[in-house]
């Protein structure tokens, strides 16, 4: 009755009869939003730039210099800092492509009708669930030469993983695949069962063997999501800090991101640390540009 | 009106008695320390001290990684959350020179602390820059890599009839690092799930390094000139490339995957019935004499770091002392903590608790030396310890010798000269960097 009565108003009335108008709802939301993602986000990015192009020690109390582009060109110059980059890229390349396919190859599994479909879906979720910083002690553990399951599992012997410098980075992401295959899973597992059913009988009715099914059908449809997921892994995983600092200190998996917190925190060499996030920074962004890139040109087929 | 005067005084005296009271029960004292068992007998020793003064003092800890960002983050930010700090010796160099400690010269001096406390404890927990007579601590937990090892294998007659069969003299207490090295190497049995030697291998922080300088010191060899800086010809000297080629060898003869390891591990070693010996700070000790966490607690026995060839025998000093924070508000109730905290009766018992106090009397004291079986052993490496660069710069020169020495030690990459001489190059850039050399 109540309502009834409301929607007779003019909508200034009915605002007022309501107590907020949609435009004092709206700045209450957007506003606070707003101030929070410029304090905490952009003022911090731009503050952070200003510093690159400093000598700031987070722990002298003598005033910062401005030294131009030197950071950067010590950065650029140092042989640490391109072997850190040439074992994240490594990294990358090895932990998102087994993510990839682990992860669309469990969606094409789970994505027909099979008893407790919706319990084994479920635990297959688990590990993107936990702490990283928990999953790298955890595969720790796993990896142990004396106690570990893994070595005896695979018939390895004393094999030390993470004291190895040939396997220690292999090993961290292997333990990443683990973790994040789920994700590649779950939003694969969306594109396919978005692919219409008629495509398939369709094929089934012209005698389309299960591999060019695949190749001229799952896969063009699902490939813009798998895109998707390519981009946000690349991005996590050039970041990623805490599984490899708490499973390894081999130097030969020491990644870019370990390096920046050991400049930044165990050194204090602030300004250096901001001139390497940046170029950090720019690396992901470019690498992300060309993937959206492609991704656009997928979707445009 | 005689006894409403005499009421009222009464009640003003009472309240003025119980203001006070108030006020120093308001009083509060916070130390920063790392979290292991020496911080918890720290807090039951300024319990003391609260039931005397009425000043309550608290022992804050974290994870020993996060020790040194969390204590400099809070240093940088000029932060008053901790009064007091049990900073590691290196800190010395950057918490003085960068305005985080309080200077205790003129404390140190009053109380003529420089007589009082072991030599090296001074020179290394108080004193800096070396030689300056400027001090910025009080040093409070002694410590220094000391060993365990399994005193049942070593006294069983089989074994001592096999090894003087292999190696010509008798298995005991090894002397010098190539007798350790013999007797890690004869107890190296893996398919008995038995292994010769537990050693620092991580390399997040100072572990690995501390390990390596006993060794490199011992043989003779010094990570540079400290008080000049020079790190060609000395950092990468040939005894100290023997000494960092020894510690390689020792890792041969270590238990599988033991590439990150650190206090933990190394007592497990022992704990676990897996080491003949293992390496470890002697305030680690206190577990492996407690039948709760160390089932071979009968067995094992403790012995100070062996010699090098020539007969030079150091050990990596660990410890701490304490600092008063420069920007606590509480800076005048924490110097009167510490003139309680050097008395020779809060020492006595503060070594009582389980502390290391560095107090030449009681270190020297019967009471000291056989309150535990690692005492003595403590009491005798004290007095030859060595410490790491306590210069503000030390972070950076600890991850650039980690760099170099880890993928040697535990990969097996190049030689023990390669990686010092790496770590000269490296450290004289660093150096260099930082106007070192006038």
């Amino acid at each position: 009755m109540a309502s009834v009565a409301l929607t007779n108003l003019d909508p200034a009335s009915r605002a007022a009869a309501r107590g907020w108008s949609d435009l004092t709802i709206r700045n209450m939301f957007i506003i606070p939003t707003l101030v929070f993602l410029i304090v905490f986000n952009i003022f911090p990015l731009i503050y952070s730039l200003g510093y690159s192009f400093t000598n700031f020690a987070a722990n002298r109390s003598e005033p910062w210099q401005f030294v131009g582009l030197q950071n950067y060109r010590e950065l650029l110059t140092d042989d640490h800092i391109w072997s850190n980059f040439v074992i994240t890229a490594k990294y990358v390349i090895v932990s998102v492509a087994g993510q990839m396919i682990v992860g669309f190859g469990l969606a094409l599994l789970l994505n027909r009708s099979f008893p407790m479909k919706g319990l084994i879906t479920t635990l297959l979720l688990l590990p993107m669930m936990m702490s990283a910083a928990v999953v790298g002690l955890f595969w720790q553990l796993l990896y142990s030469p004396s106690w570990g399951p893994i070595n005896y599992v695979f018939g390895l012997g004393d094999f030390a993983w993470l004291s190895n410098p040939d396997s220690a980075l292999y090993a961290v992401a292997i333990t990443d695949i683990w973790m994040w295959s789920p994700f590649v899973m779950l939003l694969s597992l969306a594109g396919l069962s978005a692919v219409p059913q008629h495509l398939y009988e369709a094929a089934a009715i012209d005698r389309a063997s299960w591999w060019y099914t695949f190749t001229r059908i799952t896969l063009p449809l699902v490939s813009p999501i798998l895109l998707i997921a390519l981009i946000f892994r690349t991005m996590e995983a050039f970041k990623t800090f805490d599984i490899a600092y708490t499973m390894t200190t081999q130097p030969t998996a020491e990644l870019i991101a370990i390096r920046l917190y050991k400049q930044a925190f165990q050194q204090w060499d602030t300004g250096k640390s901001c001139a390497l996030a940046y170029i950090v920074l720019i690396m992901v962004l470019a690498i992300t540009n060309l993937y959206v890139k492609y991704l656009n040109k997928v979707k445009e087929r | 009106m005689r006894k409403i005067v005499t009421s009222v005084i009464a009640g003003i005296g009472l309240a003025l008695a119980c203001g006070t009271s108030v006020r120093a029960q308001d009083k509060e004292l916070t130390i920063f320390w790392a979290e292991w068992d020496p911080a918890n007998y720290l807090q039951e020793l300024v319990n003391d001290y609260t039931a005397e003064t009425g000043v309550k003092v608290t022992v804050q800890t974290t994870p020993w990684p996060d020790f040194q960002t969390k204590a400099f983050t809070e240093f940088n930010a000029h932060g008053d959350a901790y009064d007091m700090v049990v900073g590691d010796s290196q800190w010395l160099g950057a918490g003085s020179t960068q305005g985080h400690y309080v200077d205790l010269t003129d404390f140190f001096n009053q109380h003529k602390l420089g007589d009082v406390m072991a030599p090296a404890t001074i020179k290394y927990y108080a004193e800096y820059p070396g030689g300056s007579g400027k001090y910025w601590a009080i040093p409070l937990e002694g410590d220094a890599i000391g060993w365990s090892y399994r005193k049942d294998w070593f006294e069983d007659p089989k074994e001592k009839e096999a090894f003087k069969a292999k190696y010509g003299y008798d298995l005991d207490i090894p002397k010098t690092y190539a007798q350790l090295r013999d007797i890690a190497e004869f107890f190296h049995r893996p398919d008995q799930k038995r292994y010769g030697i537990a050693i620092y291998t991580d390399n997040s922080y100072d572990a690995m390094a501390m390990g390596v300088e006993s060794a490199i010191f011992s043989y003779g060899g010094d990570l540079g000139d400290y008080a000049t800086y020079k790190v060609d010809g000395v950092t990468n000297s040939k005894e100290a490339a023997a000494g960092l080629d020894m510690y390689k060898e020792l890792y041969k003869f270590t238990p599988p995957g033991w590439g990150k390891t650190f206090f933990v591990e190394d007592n497990q070693a022992i704990t676990g019935g897996l080491a003949a010996m293992s390496m470890n700070f002697f305030a680690f000790f206190p577990p492996l004499v407690n039948k709760a966490t160390n089932p071979y607690a009968d067995a094992t026995g403790f012995f100070a770091n062996p010699a090098g060839p020539d007969g030079k025998r150091f050990a990596a000093l660990g410890g701490q002392g304490i600092s008063v924070v420069s920007y606590s508000k509480n800076k005048d109730e924490a110097m009167k903590f510490l003139e309680w905290f050097i008395k020779d009766e809060t020492q006595k018992k503060w070594a009582e608790l389980g502390g290391y106090t560095c107090s030449q009397a009681v270190l020297k004291s019967e009471a000291f030396q056989n309150a535990t079986p690692y005492n003595k052993a403590f009491y005798d490496t004290m007095f030859m310890v060595k410490d790491f660069w306590a210069t503000p710069e030390y972070a950076e020169v600890l991850d650039q010798l980690n760099q170099n020495i880890y993928p040697f030690v535990v990969g097996g990459k190049g030689t023990a000269q390669e990686a010092l001489d790496k770590t000269a190059a490296d450290w004289k850039a660093t150096f260099t960097k930082y106007n070192r050399y006038k």
